[in-house]
């Protein structure tokens, strides 16, 4: 055997290595949520009676799907206001020269470097005032601290990049800044709406601390709140069929969206730590 | 939204410049006071509140005890612990995960057919939710069916069913070991871009006055890669520094994994001392703040060279 030959074959396995290792806990879960009964407690890789029991079970003993429509609702009124208020401000910040705005970008992203629990008591204090405790715009609204950061970074970036004359004939025009951002840019900023759109997703659907200890009931309790609480009297009764069961229903489209999109994300992960 | 143009044209005498800046506030303003709504004011009440002897719901009957709660956190054994627990979860993670990252990525880089199907498959993990990742990471774990103690009995690596999570001396090793499954994908998409950016004729030259590859690796990947690298690494630990997560949904309280994020956050909600717990965000804060202006200095970066 040559050593180009040595070498493909080791390319191959370490690949086919790392690939084992990202599905491999994904694949037990689906594995794991077609058994039901005794078959969940033997570890064989093919359930004996593959059947959907246990996702017919969490829709029709616990609210899930109601907390699924919750999720769906603070991701996209997190989504919403971080994009509206991202985009004004990285107009501000891509586009106009003045004094004081590197330093303002600074302190933008120092506010996502925050560590969440040292946001907490603030923030559980201004929701319970504010009337908000156990509704979906607590959660909506805190979590801007987390996504309004990255989106009016990458949206300054993106706007920063766009030629000069577009503006300017506009300006010519007498088009207010609004009719330049809504009429001019937007159009061209497909792809770095797209990116932030499904990372601020990801972000709210995923985010547990504020949504575990903002929420009390079904009412406005997201997924990774409901999948957390699903718990058996004792540590030897937790409902694992079913717990595998909503874990994979709520991580499918996420999988599916970030396949879908990867090379969007990719760029939306890396376009902060890369130059160019 | 006009207001900054009409307010210029009927002036006259206002440059363009001004009229552009005073637009630039006014698009700003809407991001900066949400910021300052979601941030700094949670912030400042949380500095405030560690300050008292709040309770959980009545941080209004809140009296002014000065640093009575930092002095009992610095005598608390469980602070401590949290602590220790905390940078041994940050040290190891963030360490395996750069050594792997680093790994992934150059097969990644490598040409190969399925190069494309490897891109894909890594990106699952990190499209799981934590929460998720922690509950199916735990039933692997579990000590009677779990298919890890049935693997490693199985294979004879072991005879006896452990019970990870619940054993002092391996639960947060079970934890990191999950950590660097959900994590290693973002390291390794950071280096993959940087080491996409690396000239091919660099790589070429070397080849052609026959260096070895582990000497190409060290003497020229490394070095050219390493501004992304150190971001990475910076980004990484501050992550670290907070988990929260992943602590609470497989080992919940349990003190042998008790982050500081944990700590904070029993004493804040379930034992209801908004002082003390806000007294232990405020350290976590400037021990996060410190790690970072430490990090930035080694890696003689300015903080905006680092993030444009």
């Amino acid at each position: 055997m040559s050593s180009s030959a040595l070498r493909a074959g080791g390319l191959y396995a370490l690949a086919l290595l790392i690939v084992a290792f990202a599905l491999f806990p994904f694949a037990w879960a689906v594995i794991s949520s077609l058994k039901t009964g005794a078959a969940i407690f033997d570890a064989s890789p093919i359930p004996a009676e593959p059947n959907l029991r246990n996702y017919a079970a969490i829709f029709a003993e616990q609210p899930f799907g109601r907390t699924i429509v919750n999720s769906l609702i603070v991701g996209a009124g997190t989504v919403a206001l971080s994009l509206v208020l991202g985009l004004g401000a990285a107009y501000a910040l891509g586009r106009v020269a003045f004094r004081g705005r590197a330093l303002l970008l600074m302190v933008i992203l120092a506010v996502s470097m925050f560590p969440q629990v040292a946001v907490l008591s603030g923030m559980f204090e201004l929701v319970t005032t504010l009337g908000l405790y156990d509704t979906h715009v607590a959660l909506i609204v805190s979590y801007l601290i987390f996504t309004l950061p990255f989106t009016t970074w990458v949206l300054t970036t993106f706007m920063r990049d766009l030629p000069k004359e577009l503006e300017e004939a506009a300006l010519v025009d007498g088009a207010s800044p609004w009719i330049i951002i809504t009429r001019i840019f937007l159009p061209l900023m497909g792809p770095a709406i797209a990116s932030t759109t499904l990372l601020a997703f990801l972000v709210a659907w995923n985010e547990f601390l504020f949504a575990l200890t903002f929420t009390l009931t079904a009412q406005a309790r997201t997924v990774p709140v409901a999948i957390a609480l699903i718990s058996g009297a004792s540590q030897y009764e937790v409902p694992w069929g079913p717990l595998m069961a909503a874990s994979v229903t709520v991580t499918l489209p996420m999988i599916a969206l970030v396949l879908v999109f990867q090379r969007k994300i990719v760029s939306g992960l890396t376009a902060g730590a890369v130059k160019g | 939204m006009t207001a900054g143009t009409t307010a210029g044209r009927s002036s006259g005498a206002m440059s363009l410049t001004r009229r552009r800046t005073r637009a630039a506030w006014l698009f700003l303003a809407p991001t900066l006071a949400a910021l300052a709504a979601v941030g700094l004011w949670p912030l400042s009440r949380t500095v405030w509140l560690s300050l008292t002897d709040a309770r959980l719901g009545q941080t209004g009957l809140a009296r002014f005890v000065g640093l009575d709660n930092y002095r009992l956190l610095i005598g608390d054994s469980e602070w401590w612990n949290a602590v220790w627990n905390t940078l041994v979860f940050a040290m190891g993670s963030v360490t395996i995960e750069t050594v792997l990252g680093i790994v992934f990525a150059l097969v990644m880089n490598a040409r190969f057919r399925g190069q494309a199907l490897v891109r894909a498959a890594i990106l699952v993990p990190w499209a799981i939710p934590l929460v998720v990742s922690g509950k199916m990471w735990a039933w692997m774990y579990n000590d009677l069916y779990g298919v890890v103690n049935a693997a490693l009995i199985g294979t004879g690596v072991i005879s006896a069913p452990i019970a990870w999570l619940a054993d002092a001396d391996l639960a947060m090793a079970a934890i990191i070991a999950t950590d660097v499954w959900k994590t290693t994908p973002f390291m390794a998409l950071l280096i993959l871009a940087a080491l996409q950016m690396v000239p091919n004729d660099v790589y070429e030259a070397a080849r052609l006055d026959g260096v070895s590859s582990v000497r190409v690796f060290f003497r020229i990947t490394l070095p050219l890669i390493r501004p992304v690298l150190l971001v990475a690494v910076i980004f990484r630990t501050l992550d670290a520094l907070r988990i929260f997560d992943l602590v609470y949904i497989m080992t919940s309280n349990s003190r042998q994994t008790a982050t500081m994020s944990i700590f904070a956050r029993r004493e804040l909600v379930e034992f209801a001392d908004v002082g003390y717990g806000s007294a232990a965000s405020v350290l976590i804060f400037l021990i996060v703040g410190a790690v970072t202006l430490v990090y930035l200095r080694a890696a003689r970066l300015r903080p905006d060279e680092a993030i444009t």
